[in-house]
């Protein structure tokens, strides 16, 4: 079994056709519903959903405060490397995109992870770009072995791993993965991954599962709004969610909403997907699956993540550098985007508290 | 009258536990825990930040209250055994509260891998106070395994759905000799109130109490609710009847 067989069911359906009949109706008594099915969902991602946005964000913040309490994780990215075999029309680590390339030494690596801890952060991400000859998964192990010694939970955002691999990571002591899809819609995937392993889809597409069987505690999905038409995306990712939820149990799935930024290329969004939209998408999530983590991550404007906050966060990023070696030298190389929110972690913290939020520093222990 | 029951060795007056998650701060728990009046608080190991004493929660809960570690967090017996050395090895004492949850739909627990978790704590010298779901079966395992009271779920954690096991707790509370703590799912002051009506010996609330408009009022209100069910439940209400006393009654006419 794999999520490309759900996938398949829905892949030529009739998403505008099936819009087009949606009436008002139909919302509220989904809205009413206290469980909602995979079809409830796509109705919330309905243009005619659209009008209900307050009546779902109500719903929505009251699912979130009951199943996570008035709480939000606090986390950081770390860039190991930004080395990268892959051409993705959308990012700046792009293999054809040349600048200064960096990775880590371990003495580097271990100046970064004291520089955070300083800011109290016990949860940390770490990220590369596509190289298995620059990062091996050797590489990550060691990177991991240092960072233990300052975190209490380190999750991985890399290249996609066989499962053995996934494996040899968690008995080092890593406990989530991030990994986003980018794009459901199998044509475009291969159409804005131009060249390099990441062409294939499936691969990428099970990579979440394989984490799971690998003994991940927390797995985290995406697609990357703006790459094809969000409603779809959306509809597929809370599906993969779902998918993933009902088949490991034992696992915390999490999703994250990342819109696309600027980078270096010249790519443009083919579906922009705007502030409504995006909060559409996450409160239709949080009714579906009331028990998903969200994530929103600094590409998003403060004043928009303070926003977005009670309707159905559970976790955001802090004191975000998306450079490699961004949190000791703040004039390090080139970032993989371009953040909207430079806010620290001290800051950050002010924030949720005005907002009658706690912030969570440690929700893990490596035992 | 002197009603306290015991745990540990230790002699407990207040009947209502309380939690410490969901909280939106830690000033709001502080002052919610000190007017529930409860003297067992339960915390989360994964939770506890010795690194930092503006974070670490232990430094936010009165200090005249017992301390009860749980292992949220663990899938397998063997991972709640992990966490509860690590929690006794920190000084979170030797109370322990089994979580085994391999379940992040529904939260519901693992009776298998609580009874294993339960026995071997239980001879490591653990107070031992597994969550479970209500089951007669697994409640005696429990109790042959050494645990010190028994906490069946009302309902799944965090819904506030209030006592939908009842028939179930009810078997509890009659065929097992330890104190039976109703955990998760207790919604309202009434329903605390039933169940201590129905003679659990406390019950244990954190979501109703933390996610309430003003928790601590809702502190104030659990305490009260634990004590006019537990005053109801030894002071035996009146039997309850379907219909009125006939007026003429059928047997009558044997007098």
């Amino acid at each position: 079994m794999s999520f490309y067989q759900r996938y398949a069911d829905y892949k030529d359906f009739d998403f505008l056709g099936f819009f087009e009949d949606i009436t008002d109706h139909d919302v509220l008594q989904v809205l009413g519903k206290e469980k909602r099915n995979e079809k409830d969902f796509l109705i919330l991602l309905s243009p005619q959903a659209g009008k209900y946005l307050e009546a779902m964000a109500q719903k929505a913040h009251r699912l979130t405060v009951q199943h996570f309490g008035k709480v939000i994780l606090l986390y950081t990215p770390l860039y190991l490397a930004d080395y990268c075999v892959n051409r993705c029309a959308y990012c700046s680590f792009n293999v054809v995109n040349s600048f200064p390339r960096k990775r880590l030494s371990m003495e580097e690596l271990e100046r970064e992870a004291q520089a955070i801890a300083r800011t109290e952060l016990k949860h940390i991400l770490i990220l590369t770009g596509e190289s298995r000859h620059h990062t091996p998964v050797e590489y990550i192990r060691d990177c991991v072995r240092i960072l233990k010694k300052y975190f209490s939970s380190i999750a991985i955002e890399i290249y996609p791993l066989k499962r053995e691999e996934y494996r040899q990571l968690v008995d080092e002591g890593v406990d989530g993965l991030t990994i986003y899809q980018e794009v459901y819609n199998e044509k475009v995937y291969d159409e804005v991954h131009i060249s390099g392993p990441k062409k294939n889809y499936r691969y990428r597409l099970d990579a979440p599962e394989r984490g799971c069987q690998a003994g991940m505690r927390s797995v985290n999905i995406g697609t990357l709004l703006g790459l094809d038409d969000w409603r779809r995306e959306a509809f597929f990712m809370g599906l993969h969610a779902a998918y993933l939820q009902n088949q490991y149990l034992d696992v915390e799935i999490g999703v994250s909403l990342p819109r696309i930024r600027p980078h270096i290329g010249s790519f443009q969004p083919k579906s922009p997907v705007g502030d409504r939209d995006l909060v559409q998408i996450m409160l239709a999530v949080r009714l579906f699956l009331p028990r998903v983590g969200i994530a929103i991550s600094t590409r998003e404007q403060a004043d928009l993540r303070d926003h977005l906050l009670p309707l159905g966060v559970t976790r955001m990023s802090a004191g975000v550098s998306t450079a490699v070696g961004g949190h000791t030298d703040k004039a390090a190389g080139s970032s993989q985007f371009d953040i909207s929110d430079h806010r620290s972690v001290e800051e950050m913290k002010v924030m949720l508290k005005k907002k009658g939020y706690q912030p969570i520093f440690k929700d893990w222990d490596r035992i | 009258m002197k009603d306290t029951f015991t745990i540990g060795g230790i002699a407990l007056k207040s009947r209502l536990f309380v939690g410490t998650g969901k909280f939106s701060s830690h000033q709001i728990m502080t002052e919610a825990i000190e007017a529930s009046n409860a003297q067992v608080v339960t915390v989360a190991l994964r939770r506890i930040d010795l690194d930092s004493a503006e974070e670490n929660v232990l430094n936010f809960i009165p200090k005249n209250c017992i301390l009860l570690p749980n292992t949220s967090g663990a899938r397998t017996a063997e991972e709640a055994v992990r966490i509860a050395r690590i929690a006794r090895a920190a000084g979170c004492g030797n109370w322990i509260k089994i979580e085994v949850i391999s379940d992040h739909k529904y939260l519901l627990p693992d009776n298998y891998e609580t009874i294993k978790a339960t026995e071997i704590l239980a001879k490591e010298g653990f107070v031992v106070l597994p969550y479970m779901n209500p089951d007669l079966m697994v409640a005696k395992r429990l109790q042959e395994a050494g645990a010190a009271a028994v906490m069946p779920l009302g309902a799944p954690i965090g819904t506030n759905r209030g006592l939908k096991t009842k028939e179930m707790i009810r078997i509890l509370i009659d065929e097992i000799n330890l104190p039976i703590i109703v955990d998760a799912g207790i919604g309202k002051p009434s329903e605390a109130a039933e169940a201590m009506e129905m003679g659990a010996a406390a019950v244990l609330v954190n979501t109703a109490i933390a996610t309430a408009g003003d928790p601590v009022a809702m502190a104030r209100a659990f305490d009260l609710a634990v004590q006019a069910g537990r005053m109801a439940h030894i002071s035996g209400p009146g039997a309850t009847r379907l219909y009125a006393e006939a007026s003429s009654p059928l047997t009558g006419f044997l007098e």
